[in-house]
């Protein structure tokens, strides 16, 4: 992961920082929902929720990865929420929902249901998950659990979520030079 | 100040090109035959990039830059000879001096010790090579010596007649009378004689500390006596040779022991005298003693209201306001002919007549016009989706509309060529690298090697330029290393001893294209062939024809040297070539004749932002193939289709056979033409000229379209090598034909995901004819 | 302060850093810049509208800092034109040819922005 990434990432990831513990601040997170789960990541991180338009696939990936779409002459990847936590593939209507992330360089849309709610949480009402050493839950990328009214929200640090979605660590033509000599192997 | 890193991408873009300047100037230098403006050039260079680096703290790179320089110092005074050595030693520093730019841009130290050597063979060029005995450093044309003291630290200064000059001016602006020296205090002036021991500096005690403490006292002028510093070759630069004679001008409360203070820790090791003038003329304010000191520079007025200064500086003539009459009146008159006239501008220095301050050109940060690049894009993209919806519309109406749109088409295209042209530089510097490459190729193989070079002017965009420098260094170090004989080898066939490489660009049909060739062995078919079979790319017992054979070289894996060589045998072979050109829309190709030499052809989009492209479609996804890798397309009658050892399907098109590959297999595209006769095959060539038969849908029709980066916010895929935006909005993929023909070779071995039922039609070992051909 | 023409420097040097970096310290100062990357174009320059002060590199291609030096106080109207020198050697030698030449001071590069501009502004107010 970049070092710009992991930059935003504290400043994104407020419910982990120990900054915001100091100064007790509350941050603002969007909500928002896939089936009957409530998730939600920190306002700071969404560039801006657009509505569903189709996208162009991309061949030989994971059935989260959507496609690309076009944002304004930018090409950004889609990513199934559902899809990611094994609920299968999400049908899409016109009501879906694309909350488009920004982490460090790099722009990202989610693919969820519908926006729920915005969450002002302090970071002493979040609560670690649970029964994140049993190997149940990949606690990576989530940040912690919050309780409005009565449901659960679970936060998400997005930038965990998607990461080994990204070529970061290697540069392409690395990647086709391993390919082609596996290949010839 | 913070401001400084605004500046360091102009020194690093002006090192980079002063870089090449030197370089340029190093590789025309030769003993016996020196150009002196070619050895300022290089001394220059080499000068503002230390200038730089001292202004960005890059301590590294100036206390290297300053070792270089003093060599090239010593060249242009003509104290050292120019040798093939020195040479030598100057590219390497040369190259270090990139490096080290190279670790200060990426802010991280050089490793220690990296330049050690070269700078201990530029100090031997110094002490080893000498013309002449070496001169006195300073023959000290010791500062003549001015009724007024000049005002100087050790940064900056004014000399003192001119400081006179200017304060007495300053004081006839002043009506009020009130501006020289009404903030002077009640000052004594010191003179303190400060030489230290030679040793001093061992003792970890620093003079220019000392002299700074001064600084804090008061008013201080410094004299540095020079007299006892030895011939540079006889230097020790652990020893110091210099003294010092100070004037401190203070404050009449900074008593001696403030001044004995400050040489406390080196009284034994130094011969030290302070000696206090006579008080100074008591001013308007006594009462302010701190002022002075502090105050702002125009307040600063203490030297002219001054009276003699100590006996040792009173012998010249009093200050004049025209400084150095004598020596600018001879000077001036001795080439005065050639250059006195401000208006008369020099050829090559462009533009100078014009206010004397600009050229014709002006610097724009590349982003700016990557941003117009974009915008162009933009348009491009709107304009093809206008003419996307005015199809729909009936024909035969809205007839000014389509016209319109045409000349909207015509103009879009010229904007979008005149953008690019702003990022068209010539092929030349990366050409001018190459002649540096072929001296390193040629020393290392002991083979004697001539580089011509043509169309170095053929622009191109600077991207592409960027990109060139691998594959052409790999290329040409692949002719000297593999297709020139050696010397004696040479002479024993009848061809001159000195093998030719020649490096060639032009323009050919949009694209530009770049030859090198050889007059050397060609490509040794028996051995290619051999080793390809050995390394099992070939089956035994084919029989391959010679282009085919040639083109093995390029197959992952291949390489011909029987050793691994120091030249060629760097873990990379044309393969790496090859892939790389292709993925900048590229392709390769040899042509090779045994005896006579090979040549290497390669050609290039002349921008990476655009490409024409061939829209097709695939079940509901669009792709974009590149229109230079389209033979052409075709629908198969059922009898030209072929199913080969139930591997795979070939059909005859043009009188050969080529392997079909189904997109939507390869891809997982649900809801596609599955049949090849009832969709269309487009017939494409990779770079080497080796022929696929891709399986679509339909071809929907040519398009230019803007080339937009999959892997800034997501990764490379195999078998694509950008996006686009098509007219509707839609991001469509633009494929890489020779990643698709890696893919459908290997799918065998691939673990990914594929939907669809994956064809067998990767076996491990197809027939060498179809390793060839697909 | 009453309001003042703006004092026009020409800074003269083949390295374009250089002049940026001299140029955006004093036109952070209130001085108007303008630039020139040789003797000669400095010359023209000069010519061509009135300076108040010239800092000038030594090292240049074309024309080097010191005939610049030359030519200008070669010139009448020059002669008292403040001229300093930019310059990463500032020994004894260096600063006597200098004052010889014409110079009125000198700069060592590179310089802290404050003491060019407290030298500039002592020189040319």
């Amino acid at each position: 992961m970049s070092m710009s990434s992991s930059m935003a990432l504290a400043t994104v990831g407020g419910s982990r920082s120990d900054a915001l513990s100091l100064n007790g601040t509350e941050d603002q997170y969007v909500s928002f929902t896939v089936g009957t789960e409530e998730y939600g990541v920190n306002i700071l991180a969404v560039r801006e929720i657009r509505g569903w338009t189709p996208e162009s696939r991309l061949p030989n990936l994971p059935d989260y990865v959507r496609g690309v779409i076009n944002l304004r002459g930018i090409i950004i990847p889609i990513f199934d929420l559902r899809a990611r936590f094994g609920g299968g593939k999400t049908e899409v209507t016109k009501r879906h929902v694309v909350v488009v992330i920004q982490v460090g360089e790099r722009t990202r849309g989610i693919l969820v249901d519908a926006i729920s709610d915005i969450l002002a949480i302090g970071p002493d009402a979040i609560k670690p998950p649970p029964d994140v050493d049993s190997g149940l839950i990949d606690a990576e990328y989530l940040s912690g659990l919050y309780t409005a009214e009565n449901r659960m929200v679970t936060l998400l640090n997005v930038d965990k979520l998607f990461a080994n979605e990204h070529g970061d660590h290697q540069d392409p033509a690395d990647t086709r030079a391993i390919a082609g000599s596996a290949a010839t192997s | 100040m913070d401001d400084l890193s605004r500046f360091k991408q102009t020194y690093f873009d002006e090192s980079a090109e002063l870089m090449a300047v030197a370089e340029a100037g190093l590789l025309r230098l030769s003993p016996g035959d020196v150009d002196m403006d070619e050895v300022n050039a290089i001394f220059r260079a080499v000068h503002s990039i230390k200038g730089g680096a001292g202004a960005f703290g890059f301590s590294e790179l100036v206390a290297f830059s300053h070792e270089f320089e003093t060599v090239m110092d010593e060249l242009r005074n003509g104290a050292i000879p120019v040798t093939t050595d020195l040479i030598d030693t100057l590219i390497r520093a040369n190259d270090l001096l990139g490096q080290l730019l190279g670790y200060a841009g990426d802010e991280t130290d050089p490793p220690p010790g990296l330049t050690d050597d070269t700078v201990a063979a530029l100090r031997h060029a110094l002490s080893a090579n000498r013309n002449s005995p070496p001169q006195p450093v300073a023959e000290s044309t010791a500062p003549p010596a001015s009724a007024t003291p000049d005002d100087e630290d050790d940064e900056a200064g004014i000399f003192g007649d001119a400081l006179a000059a200017i304060n007495a001016a300053r004081a006839d602006d002043d009506p009020s009378g009130t501006g020289s020296g009404s903030a002077t205090a009640d000052r004594v002036r010191w003179t303190i004689r400060f030489r230290p021991k030679n040793d001093l500096l061992l003792s970890g005690n620093e003079p220019a500390y000392m002299l700074r403490a001064l600084r804090r006292l008061g008013e201080v002028n410094i004299h540095c006596h020079l007299d006892d510093l030895p011939a540079l070759a006889d230097l020790d630069a652990e020893l110091l040779h210099l003294s010092w004679t100070i004037t401190l001008t203070a404050d009449a409360s900074v008593g001696r022991d403030r001044i004995d203070d400050v040489f406390e820790f080196v009284a034994d090791d130094c011969d030290l005298q302070i000696s206090a003038d006579a008080p100074l003329p008591a001013v308007v304010e006594p009462t302010a003693p701190a002022a002075s000191a502090a105050a702002p520079p125009p307040a600063r007025s203490e030297p002219a209201a001054v009276p003699a200064p100590p006996a040792t500086q009173t012998t010249t003539p009093p200050a004049t306001t025209a400084p150095a009459a004598a020596a600018q009146a001879t000077t001036g008159k001795g080439d005065g002919a050639k250059t006195d006239g401000p208006t008369k501008p020099r050829g090559g220095n462009g533009g100078g007549d014009h206010g004397g301050l600009t050229t014709h050109t002006i610097r724009v940060d590349l982003d700016k016009i990557d941003r117009l690049v974009n915008m162009v894009g933009e348009m491009v993209i709107t304009q093809a989706m206008i003419a996307e919806h005015l199809r729909d519309l009936p024909p035969g109406q809205f007839q000014e509309l389509q016209e319109g749109l045409e000349q909207l088409a015509q103009h879009t295209r010229e904007l979008r060529e005149s953008v690019m042209s702003i990022r068209a530089q010539p092929v030349s510097s990366v050409f001018s690298r190459m002649p540096r490459l072929v001296r390193e190729c040629a020393a290392l193989t002991g083979k004697e090697v001539l580089l011509a070079t043509s169309g170095e002017n053929t622009e191109v965009d600077k991207t592409v330029v960027e990109n060139l420098v691998d594959p052409l260094t790999h290329m040409i170090r692949n002719s000297i290393d593999h297709g020139l004989e050696g010397p004696e080898e040479r002479e024993r066939i009848g061809k001159p001893r000195a093998g030719t490489v020649h490096l060639s660009a032009q323009h050919r049909s949009g694209r530009i294209v770049i030859e090198v060739t050889d007059d050397g062995r060609g490509i040794n078919r028996a051995k290619v062939l051999s080793k390809a079979i050995e390394k099992g790319l070939v089956q035994p017992g084919a029989s391959l024809t010679d282009e085919e054979i040639d083109h093995l070289i390029f197959l992952p894996g291949f390489s011909t040297a029987d050793q691994v060589s120091n030249l060629s045998g760097r873990g990379v072979g044309m393969d790496v070539v090859r892939r790389n050109i292709s993925a900048l829309g590229g392709r390769i190709g040899v042509y090779s004749t045994p005896g006579e030499g090979s040549r290497f052809v390669l050609s290039l989009p002349l921008t990476l932002a655009v490409l024409d492209g061939m829209v097709i479609s695939v079940g509901e996804e669009r792709f974009v193939l590149p229109l230079t890798n389209i033979v052409e397309s075709l629908r198969p009658k059922p009898v030209d289709l072929h199913g080969l050892v139930n591997k795979c399907d070939v059909m005859m098109a043009r009188g050969e056979y080529v392997r079909l590959v189904y997109l939507h297999r390869l891809f997982g595209i649900p809801k596609a033409v599955d049949d090849a006769t009832r969709g269309l095959v487009v017939l494409v060539e990779t770079e080497d000229g080796s022929r696929l038969g891709l399986v679509v849908d339909e071809v929907l029709g040519q398009q230019q379209v803007v080339i937009k980066s999959l892997e800034s916010n997501f990764r490379r895929l195999d078998g694509v090598a950008a996006a686009t935006i098509l007219g509707d909005g839609r991001v469509a993929l633009i494929l890489d034909v020779a990643g698709l023909r890696e893919m459908s070779r290997h799918t065998g071995d691939s673990d990914r995901a594929r939907p669809a039922p994956t064809p067998a039609l990767a076996g491990p070992s197809p027939s060498p004819r179809q390793r060839q051909t697909v | 302060m009453e309001p003042r023409v703006k004092k026009k420097v020409l800074t003269v040097d083949d390295s374009r850093t250089m002049r940026d970096m001299v140029s955006f310290t004093l036109r952070g100062a209130g001085y108007e810049v303008v630039e020139a990357a040789d003797g000669q174009a400095a010359m023209t320059a000069i010519a061509a509208s009135k300076v108040d002060l010239v800092i000038t590199d030594l090292n240049m291609p074309v024309m080097d800092g010191l005939t610049l030096i030359r030519k200008l106080r070669a010139i009448p109207a020059h002669r008292s034109l403040p001229i300093l020198m930019l310059t990463t050697e500032a020994d004894d030698s260096k600063k006597a040819e200098g004052r010889a030449a014409g110079a009125t001071g000198w700069i060592v590069k590179p310089f802290n922005p404050d003491k060019l501009i407290s030298v500039v502004q002592k020189v040319c107010g």
